[in-house]
């Protein structure tokens, strides 16, 4: 195409863009230095003592890192599942129902809760779940003893994902409604001429027909493995939860601008980013092997 | 098919229903519930009496909010914020996605950017480096750090230039045809054929402005400056319970102004009910389109 002129309006259409990249997103990744160094804000970036992998060494002699790290990997792994299975199921169910305009007005509504943000989810929870909330005027019914809920170290992984899942299952059966779409009308004609039921028909022909969708969610997913949800937790957890409950990034938050240690938040925060890095270009390099993705 | 078959398909049905309506009926829920906790006795919410419906039905707790002027101001500055930082992202995304959805044959660089901008995506400095940059840019405390300071959003670009790239080629060769330059093609061919994913980006964009608490957290000094969510954050969620027992919390929980605050959520959720159904029917077209690639 003959476009010679074009080049230059180009740069022009790209430069507020990338600027703001520069400035927000890139400079940023600059400051990983932090990590490497005894930081001192006083001095800046440049000359803050340089102490190499000690922040590093502290980091792995804590208790709290070992905890951390497998809070959070408990929680985004039990999320994940949660959140590829349910939305499974749900966009199945939907794509059963007959009628087109229930189906409609169920969508809007389960769709509904994903556009809510954390604060107000977390301000509605804590009150369905405190001493005299719903959940346990319910639970009264069946003689069982109030529960402090959101003192309960034991219960607080499943609050966080229940709720998340609840908050994103609708949302996440978009994606498995476009893959049902695809799939060719004739096999279910098919299948019901040789007298498959309607259940036989969703395990032969629905549930195949999403088998590349289903891998490939879950393969893109290993990228979040490292990511439990700070909006939420964060809103959700106190301190007779943190055993259970406290994860990287709010551990980071408390421990790095709170506490001020800024080095060696940095560095937890650094190695939570490189173990993410590596896995989402793994997961990357499967998905556009084997389900033929590419991003762009 | 036998009589037997039909009742079964029938029975299928009905229960399918039953099923998906209590499911949405548990969605709503929650929502449902703040509303009635809201427009209740102050004392029959402590005590645990509301369900599904007010308890001594009344607007106090509206009418107080009406008088909180930190409130207002709050709104207010998320009003800013939403508008402002939904109208620059979609003209900076928008003004990105063009050039990047030419083809490399087109735009030599394009690839090369394309994949600094997935770094971007895949990479981050975290919080603190973060932190002390939009420091030192001297955002701390303006409208614009919460504007500006949650960086280009990465994945909206791409699902436009996807969508970009997904219209007919023939297109740009009728406009280079009629003479065209690459701003008119952008704005007068591009713009108007790309509304379903764009209306969605917008939405994805005035839902995010709205709905970000930990931006004013950090990024300012105090509730004079905080947006709306960061203010019922601190109001609702944040209770210092350090070092507290269970039955000091247990007695927190019982001494907090349960329906005021369900009213202040309440009213905060309002503004995206109201774009939401507005914006809706495009999304999944939009998602759908944009996520997938020739």
């Amino acid at each position: 195409m003959r476009n010679t002129g074009f080049t230059k309006h180009y740069y022009i259409m790209l430069l507020p863009g990338f600027i703001w990249l520069l400035l927000i997103n890139i400079i940023p990744m600059f400051g990983i230095v932090i990590a490497f160094e005894d930081f001192n804000p006083g001095k800046g970036f440049f000359h803050s003592e340089w102490i190499g992998l000690e922040n590093f060494e502290y980091m792995f002699s804590l208790n709290d890192t070992a905890v951390i790290f497998s809070n959070t990997l408990t929680i985004a792994v039990m999320k994940i599942a949660g959140n590829l299975i349910v939305p499974l199921i749900f966009a199945i169910m939907l794509n059963e129902l007959r009628f087109a305009v229930m189906k409609r007005w169920i969508q809007t509504v389960v769709y509904l809760p994903h556009f809510l943000s954390w604060v107000i989810l977390s301000g509605i929870l804590l009150d369905i779940f405190s001493y005299t909330g719903p959940v346990n005027t319910l639970l009264k019914l069946f003689d069982i003893d109030p529960v402090l809920f959101f003192a309960r170290a034991d219960l607080f992984p499943f609050i966080v994902v229940g709720s998340d899942v609840w908050k994103e299952f609708g949302f996440n059966t978009i994606i498995y409604l476009a893959a049902l779409t695809g799939i060719n009308p004739s096999l279910y004609e098919a299948a019901s001429i040789d007298g498959a039921a309607r259940l036989r028909r969703i395990w032969h022909v629905t549930l195949p027909g999403l088998r590349t969708t289903i891998v490939l969610l879950a393969v893109l997913s290993l990228g979040n493995v490292l990511n439990a949800g700070f909006d939420q937790i964060f809103n959700l957890y106190n301190p007779m939860l943190y055993s259970t409950g406290d994860i990287i990034d709010t551990w980071v938050y408390r421990e790095g601008l709170l506490n001020m240690q800024y080095g060696l938040a940095t560095a937890v925060g650094l190695l939570k980013s490189v173990i993410s890095f590596v896995l989402i270009v793994v997961s990357y390099a499967l998905a556009s092997k084997f389900a033929n993705y590419r991003i762009f | 098919m036998t009589k037997d078959a039909t009742i079964q398909t029938r029975l299928f049905d009905w229960t399918l229903v039953i099923v998906l309506l209590l499911i949405s009926f548990l969605c709503l829920l929650p929502l449902w519930y703040t509303l009635a906790v809201s427009l209740s006795e102050k004392s029959a919410a402590s005590a645990g009496q509301v369900w599904l419906w007010p308890v001594g039905f009344n607007w106090n707790s509206y009418k107080q909010i009406m008088n909180d002027s930190s409130f207002f101001h709050s709104f207010w500055i998320s009003i800013q914020r939403v508008v402002l930082g939904a109208s620059i992202t979609m003209i900076i995304t928008t003004m990105m996605a063009y050039p990047l959805s030419r083809s490399a044959r087109d735009f030599r660089l394009r690839n090369a950017l394309m994949w600094i901008l997935v770094f971007t995506l895949l990479f981050n400095g975290g919080l603190i480096p973060w932190y002390m940059t939009i420091k030192a840019l001297g955002l701390y405390n303006t409208i614009w750090a919460l504007v500006l300071g949650g960086g280009v959003p990465v994945f909206n670009v791409i699902l436009i230039v996807n969508y970009f790239r997904n219209l007919p080629k023939e297109l740009d060769e009728a406009a280079l045809v009629d003479g065209a330059g690459p701003w008119r093609m952008l704005f007068t061919l591009y713009v108007p054929l790309a509304v379903p994913v764009l209306a969605t980006v917008t939405l994805f964009t005035i839902v995010y402005h709205w709905n970000e608490f930990f931006h004013g957290l950090v990024l300012t000094s105090g509730e004079e400056h905080y947006p709306l969510q960061t203010y019922i954050q601190q109001l609702v969620v944040v209770i210092d319970t350090a070092n507290m027992t269970e039955d000091q919390y247990k007695r927190l929980n019982e001494l907090s102004n349960q329906t005021l605050n369900a009213a202040k959520i309440f009213i905060a959720m309002i503004p995206v009910l109201l774009v939401y159904p507005f914006l809706q029917r495009f999304f999944i077209h939009g998602i759908t389109l944009g996520s997938v690639k020739e």
